[in-house]
């Protein structure tokens, strides 16, 4: 999960570092009284998950609470590349003199956390680091070990911080691991991280990402949701427990695993481009254990979809049993009739593994005309696309 | 002969009392897994029984491994248990975990394969968030069903649980030495190229099936793995072309952001050292099966 960088302010305030004086508004009037309670000029920060804010003009200095209501005015609501403005943040302003960058992130190929440190930190880090890689410092991080102070100055050392700023910067750089770890994070970046006029370090801007599956230890983390980002079908699936993502497409998808579902979306697409360039609709994986009543909550979920023309179910049947998945097919369309829903949508079945030949006779016997057998994934991609080529 | 795990090897569980862990236990044995043991320090001393195979429990995995010679262990424990287990098997210096828990923290991992490495690496770790492995018709550690396929002389090496089962399924008449479910998570004990140079190594493997997903670079330095060291024939597949950036697709670690980690990046990468890349799990297997048929 990413956090806005007001949610990344707070987070380090808990933690102890030093950041600026600030909050966050939705409407011009929340900015008027941040602004009023901070007092003398502040800034006002578009809340966007996206870069380049700054260059789109998501960023103004306002000098007092009826400017910060004006700049408020205009940022909330702007797009800055395709995010929509819903918040914006106000702090009380720095007075930058130096601009550095850190970070502690995941090193996926090395197996463990990297720290990235560099002396020329601001806007342009990313082309610093393609063009000058020399002034950026990579420090691998051992998970057990950590950053400690021996560790930290290690970093300052090699980075080249100057001397008047290295005890902070050792000092923030020890804090800043405790939140990592403490936090579950898998990213904190702190860019810029600033000396003041008055020699003071500051961490100006933040991009945290934290570790869902560390949810069980942070039930604090639920909070930090951004509820009404989060796509409706979306929502609807995850109260349900269901592994969904909304995409832009005509051909539902249901599966078990996430591999295969992911190939399933990419063997509709192909088949999509032979009719009428349907593509998936979204990306369902039933897991495991398919019950018919996780079957149900499946298709209400993607049938629901407006977009939808035809669903594709496709089962490998590894430890689930394909003859309770046709059941669990079966069964569904039923209990959506129950619920007074009139599917209408054609469904393509393919059923392989564990159980597949009881699983097809289910189907056939039960002679629903929605539901069509096709017992090759490829084929059964290819009629689902023609089926919903043929909804459009 | 397969790699990793043969019919010589002992197997335990830890967490062979839970749900999953007795569920699969059930399965290993019926399998042919020669299952000696599982572990839980509550319940040791106890005995439980499994369709009329009774298995001892043990208090640890170094006193199951002193009692039964154990070499496997194969962990189902709650993913906020998982850290304390692997590291237990790693003290215990047993040769091979396979770690099944899905949703373990990325701190855990990163945790215990620090410190795996720094009690200089006794231990081969597969997972977590895998479907582990199998070597058909010899042993079966993990939750791969065994009546897909039979034993042959293709290895697979795959990222996702049901598409590894999609594959043995497209190629069950040929068959395979082993197939090694390494787990899409951000961080793994075992990588693809882990497994290219077991099964480039292996006498009973004779060509090998690579399946990716989008997200990080392993496939990118599989292909240079493959391009210094590999020669025997590798097919590949990729999951994820049609995958949106910035979304997560149910696998920790099939993310992508920016260009990095696409479907198509990897799909160049191995086309450039000569690995033929299908479209569709149906396509890859036909390539692997023109190979096999023209040994």
């Amino acid at each position: 999960m990413d956090l806005y960088e007001y949610q990344g302010r707070d987070l380090f305030e808990r933690h102890g570092l030093p950041v600026l004086a600030g909050g966050v508004a939705t409407t011009p009037q929340e900015a008027r009284s941040i602004a009023e309670r901070l007092g003398g000029r502040v800034v006002v920060k578009a809340q966007v998950k996206v870069g380049g804010r700054g260059k789109a003009g998501g960023v103004k200095l306002a000098e007092g609470p009826d400017e910060a209501v004006a700049r408020a005015t205009d940022i909330l609501g702007m797009d800055i590349k395709g995010h929509t403005v819903h918040k914006v943040m106000i702090t009380v302003t720095a007075d930058v003199a130096e601009e550095y960058y850190f970070s502690y992130l995941l090193d996926r190929a090395n197996r463990t956390f990297l720290c990235i440190a560099s002396v020329a930190g601001g806007m342009d880090i990313e082309q610093v680091a393609a063009e000058t890689p020399d002034r950026v410092v990579k420090a691998p991080i051992d998970a057990n070990t950590g950053v400690d102070e021996a560790k930290a100055r290690e970093i300052v050392a090699a980075a080249g911080f100057p001397a008047e700023v290295a005890d902070q910067v050792v000092e923030i750089a020890v804090g800043l691991w405790q939140a990592f770890v403490a936090e579950d994070a898998t990213l904190v970046e702190v860019n810029p991280l600033a000396k003041n006029g008055d020699g003071r370090m500051l961490l100006l801007d933040a991009k945290i990402s934290l570790d869902e599956n560390a949810a069980f230890r942070h039930p604090d983390h639920e909070a930090l949701v951004d509820q009404a980002a989060v796509d409706p079908l979306e929502q609807a699936a995850k109260a349900k427990d269901l592994n969904y993502v909304k995409l832009d497409g005509e051909v539902g998808i249901i599966g078990n695993g996430a591999g295969l579902v992911m190939s399933t979306l990419d063997v509709v697409a192909y088949a999509g481009e032979r009719h009428g360039n349907v593509k998936p609709a979204n990306f369902l994986d039933i897991g495991g254990g398919a019950s018919a009543a996780v079957m149900a909550n499946g298709l209400e979920i993607v049938l629901s979809d407006p977009a939808v023309k035809s669903v594709f179910v496709n089962v490998f049947g590894g430890i689930t049993a394909c003859d309770e998945v046709a059941n669990g097919i079966i069964q569904a369309l039923a209990l959506l009739e129950q619920r007074g829903e009139q599917v209408t949508k054609p469904l393509v079945v393919r059923l392989d593994g564990n159980n597949a030949e009881a699983g097809r006779a289910i189907l056939d016997g039960a002679n629903n005309p929605l539901v069509q057998r096709v017992d090759t994934m490829d084929g059964a991609a290819e009629r689902a696309a023609e089926l919903a080529a043929a909804g459009v | 002969m397969a790699i990793w795990l043969t019919k010589d090897s002992k197997v335990i569980v830890q967490g062979m009392t839970g749900s999953e862990g007795s569920k699969h236990t059930r399965r290993m044995l019926a399998a042919g897994t020669n299952v000696v043991g599982g572990v839980n320090p509550r319940k040791a001393g106890q005995k439980v029984d499994f369709d009329g195979t009774e298995l001892p429990v043990f208090a640890s995995v170094a006193d199951a491994m002193a009692e039964t010679g154990a070499d496997v262990t194969v962990i189902f424990v709650p993913p906020q248990f998982t850290r304390a287990a692997v590291v237990e098997a790693i003290d215990a210096a047993i040769g091979l975990a396979v770690v099944i828990t899905e949703g373990v923290p990325v701190h855990d991992t990163a945790a215990f394969w620090a410190y795996n490495l720094a009690q200089g690496e006794r231990t081969r770790i597969i997972g977590p968030n895998c479907p582990g492995i199998a070597s058909p018709g010899a042993s079966n550690a993990g939750i791969i069903p065994a009546d897909i396929t039979g034993s042959g002389r293709i290895g697979l090496v795959s990222k996702s649980g049901t598409l590894t089962y999609q594959m043995m399924y497209e190629l069950r008449d040929i068959g395979f030495s082993t197939c090694v479910g390494i787990g899409g998570d951000p961080i793994i004990g075992t990588t693809h190229i882990d497994a290219l140079a077991a099964f480039e190594a292996d006498p009973e493997t004779d060509a090998i099936v690579m399946i990716g997903e989008i997200g990080g670079d392993a496939e990118e330095r599989a292909a240079e793995f493959i391009k210094a060291n590999v020669t025997k024939p590798v097919v590949g597949y990729i999951a994820g072309f049609t995958a949106p950036p910035g979304k997560t697709m149910g696998h920790a670690g099939a993310i992508i952001s920016g260009s990095a980690g696409t479907a198509e990046a990897k799909q160049a990468a191995l086309e450039a050292v000569g690995v033929k890349v299908g479209k569709t799990p149906t396509e890859t297997a036909k390539l692997m099966r023109e190979i096999m048929s023209g040994n």
